[in-house]
């Protein structure tokens, strides 16, 4: 065990190291030997091969989800991409209705956003997932109404990998003319998308999550039908002027690289990821009182939520010094409230608390799984020794029934 | 052969910069939101550039919010501060950068009185012209530190202490300014402040507003809570970084670096004023020390712009912002010079890399092509 790298990162939701390609191709785009121009430059050709560069990437990430590159709005990431995407349609459609269904498990970047429109006089559905993280889509059609002007649902969850059925709902949201936006923060990379078939009109994008680097995103705006926004942010006019800003020439590149290796290797390497998290599961699952969180089959490749009852989940994290994992989504996992997400599912605070969130990734051995499952273990036992209420339970008292002394 | 004359638009990064950077997209590639080690080390990171941005700002770490960009601090500026207040007034001067402008004219759409402050024929602020405007309804005035076109230093502090109210908010845009002339935002007692990386041989992709703590900010991003709540969204950790290495090296050589571009420009300055058709634009002002902008009279900028590229001199007219617009520079415009004579606005701005001989490849390129087309224009 001594040639690993401790400790070992399981934490690729929350960001990925940047791929050595990608590196390599941003390096080429900062500086002076290289295309550090301003692509906005019109009067000289440092601005024109940036301008260039940008264009390429454009490309890269169209042709991952099978779009047009017109299509690609670039932003600073996924979060403005959702803000972009919410306010930008409900600014921009208000007069044709001020509803918006989204679900109670979204990112804090969509849940914030709609909070806030609420705040500006706008009525918000959130939708309760099933107990396996999924939505039902009977439900989500008795939640449509006649002013309904945006369904925001997204494609992956962060927190426990389920898959929402996105094409299924686009085409509900299509026969009712309402907006459909996706997060796909967590899914582009991982699971396939086309939007030539699939009938989703805004769909937000990341770099950072799938070895791309930070600070670089990108909105898709459907361009038949075509939806219009409100832009977000005021000034140079670029992007069609649906989002200002500097084009940051070297992220764009690196996002543009990011995504064309995903194109290449996503599949060979969910095969892997799976065989990986798979083989994690399989350590753990015969574990007393250990839940899977979040459904099983429909389920990114690298995603395994467990909660381990009896154990607090800060606890554990605090004896797993070894690996970096969470207890949930990284922009939450300051503070020390229950995951929203698993209690969205119906899961008690006792078993949201004693959550952990392993993500798998492209640089993910199997001897870090092996070492990982055997660490658990004895962490897992060792806090259950120590734990009155795991005392309790193997000696058959049902805690339910238990009434606690007040203080 | 190249020679890059358009640093006001955008900066090279510098070597050390990327030297700083690149440990931080394959090792240290953590979240800084996460509670495990990558996520210490990033945040770590974030703190020390926050401490180094806010030494070059003249102001305290915790003044310092990080953003995508000087586009984004801008309108954080405009529309953080004022769009949960009931409408009412604001300013700005007529020559600010587009993203100050445009968030304040989507502040006027919504009900809220735009005044747009003018320039004299120096491209100066004048105090009267703003205190004119200035009123019981006033929430917020902005005018840039220094114009990314003409290079015109505003005095600042003069204009803040003109307004004489501490209900007025006083934004001023800096972007231009850090790193060719000393700043110090508590010094001047202003109350935000928009800083860039990528002018300052930082990365593109970061950059600041600087506000004092008791400004009440609404996000212009909603989401995660990062930067206490007021710039939302995963910290771009390499850029962060990179900025904050490039604030030190800025700080480190700012004098060598405003005695080498000053050195730079005034020779330029004194070859032009040496040519004949040639107009200076706002050359007794007070400027920053590495811009210039000229024109060459009765030819095309336009043209004159393609023609040097084909030299490989990069210069630009204006703002890259506005370089497709094709209009006149609105600066110039403001300034009071005829629209004709504004269309030939050449700009040059100088940086670190550039040399004596940069100067000399241009002025000759300047004659050469003026020469062969005025003898062409003659036949016409």
């Amino acid at each position: 065990m001594s040639n690993l790298k401790l400790p070992i990162y399981f934490d690729y939701s929350a960001t990925t190291p940047v791929d050595e390609r990608v590196a390599e191709a941003m390096i080429k785009c900062m500086t002076f030997d290289g295309n550090f121009g301003n692509p906005a430059s019109r009067s000289h050709a440092f601005g024109w091969n940036s301008e260039e560069a940008v264009e390429e990437a454009r490309g890269h990430v169209a042709a991952l989800i099978n779009a047009d590159p017109r299509e690609i709005v670039w932003t600073s990431g996924a979060t403005e991409s959702n803000n972009l995407a919410i306010k930008g349609v409900a600014h921009f459609y208000k007069k044709n209705g001020k509803h918006i269904i989204t679900s109670k498990t979204e990112h804090k970047a969509v849940l914030d956003t709609c909070r806030q429109l609420e705040r500006e006089g706008y009525d918000v559905t959130y939708l309760d997932p099933e107990p396996n993280g999924l939505i039902d889509l009977k439900k989500l059609a008795d939640a449509m109404r006649d002013d309904t002007i945006l369904v925001s649902i997204m494609h992956v969850n962060n927190e426990i990998g389920v898959i929402q059925d996105i094409a299924a709902i686009g085409e509900m949201c299509r026969e009712r003319k309402i907006i459909f936006h996706v997060d796909a923060a967590q899914s582009a990379g991982k699971v396939d998308i086309d939007l030539e078939k699939m009938k989703v009109d805004l769909m937000s994008f990341s770099a950072h999550k799938i070895y791309g680097p930070k600070g670089i995103g990108a909105l898709y705006v459907r361009r038949k039908p075509r939806i219009r926004l409100e832009a977000q942010m005021h000034g140079g006019g670029h992007e069609r002027g649906m989002r200002s800003g500097t084009l940051a020439t070297h992220q764009i590149v690196g996002m543009g690289e990011a995504f064309r290796i995903a194109k290449q290797e996503m599949h060979a390497e969910n095969d892997r990821i799976m065989k990986l998290r798979n083989r994690l599961w399989n350590g753990f699952k015969d574990m007393e009182e250990v839940y899977l969180n979040g459904d099983f089959e429909h389920r990114v490749a690298g995603n395994l939520n467990v909660s381990f009852n009896f154990v607090e989940g800060e606890s554990l994290i605090m004896a797993l010094k070894d690996i970096a994992v969470s207890s949930g989504s990284a922009c939450t996992s300051s503070s020390l409230e229950p995951s929203y997400v698993l209690r969205a599912l119906g899961r008690s605070d006792e078993l949201a608390h004693s959550s952990l969130r392993f993500t798998i990734g492209r640089y993910t051995k199997e001897e870090e799984i092996d070492y990982t499952i055997n660490l658990v273990k004895q962490a897992v036992s060792k806090l259950r020794d120590l734990s009155p209420l795991w005392d309790m339970f193997k000696e058959g008292v049902d805690l339910n029934s238990v009434e606690w002394a007040a203080h | 052969m190249s020679v890059y004359l358009d640093n006001n638009s955008t900066t090279a990064l510098d070597p050390q910069v990327l030297d700083a950077m690149l440990p931080y997209f394959k090792d240290i590639h953590g979240n800084p939101s996460s509670v495990h080690r990558y996520g210490r080390l990033t945040r770590n990171a974030l703190e020390q550039a926050r401490d180094q941005v806010a030494r070059l700002a003249g102001a305290r770490n915790e003044q310092v919010i990080f953003t995508s960009g000087g586009t984004e601090a801008n309108n954080l500026a405009i529309l953080g501060a004022l769009s949960h207040k009931a409408p009412a007034h604001l300013a700005v001067s007529s020559i600010e950068h587009a993203s100050i402008i445009e968030p304040a004219k989507s502040l006027f759409k919504k009900g809220w009185k735009l005044d747009l402050v003018n320039v004299d024929s120096g491209c100066y602020i004048l105090a009267d012209n703003l205190k004119s405007v200035i009123s019981e309804d006033t929430r917020l005035v902005s005018v840039m530190m220094a114009n990314n076109e003409t290079g015109v230093v505003q005095d600042i502090q003069s204009l803040k202490q003109g307004i004489q109210s501490d209900q007025i908010l006083f934004h001023s845009d800096a972007s231009q300014v850090a790193g060719k002339l000393p700043l110090n935002f508590n010094e001047i007692n202003i109350d935000m402040m928009t800083l860039s990386s990528h002018k300052i041989y930082g990365p593109q992709g970061a950059g600041a507003l600087i506000a004092n703590r008791s400004i009440e900010l609404e996000p212009v991003l909603y989401g995660g809570g990062q930067e206490r709540g007021i710039r939302n969204g995963t910290e771009n950790i390499a850029a962060i970084v990179g900025f904050g290495a490039a604030a030190e090296l800025a700080i480190k050589q700012l004098e060598e670096t405003q005695k080498h571009l000053r050195s730079l420009r005034d020779q330029l300055e004194r070859e032009l004023a040496a040519m004949q058709n040639i107009t200076l634009f706002a050359a007794e002002s007070d400027r920053l020390p590495n811009t210039l902008q000229f024109a060459v009279n009765d030819f095309d900028g336009e043209a004159l712009l393609m023609l040097l590229d084909k030299k490989g001199i990069a210069v630009s007219s204006g703002s890259a912002c506005q370089s497709s617009a094709g209009a006149p520079s609105h600066v110039l415009l403001a300034m009071g010079v005829k629209p004709e004579l504004a269309k030939h606005a050449i700009r040059v701005s100088f940086g670190r890399n550039n040399i004596a001989k940069d100067v000399q490849i241009l002025i000759e390129a300047l004659k050469d092509i003026t020469l062969i087309q005025h003898k062409s224009m003659c036949v016409g």
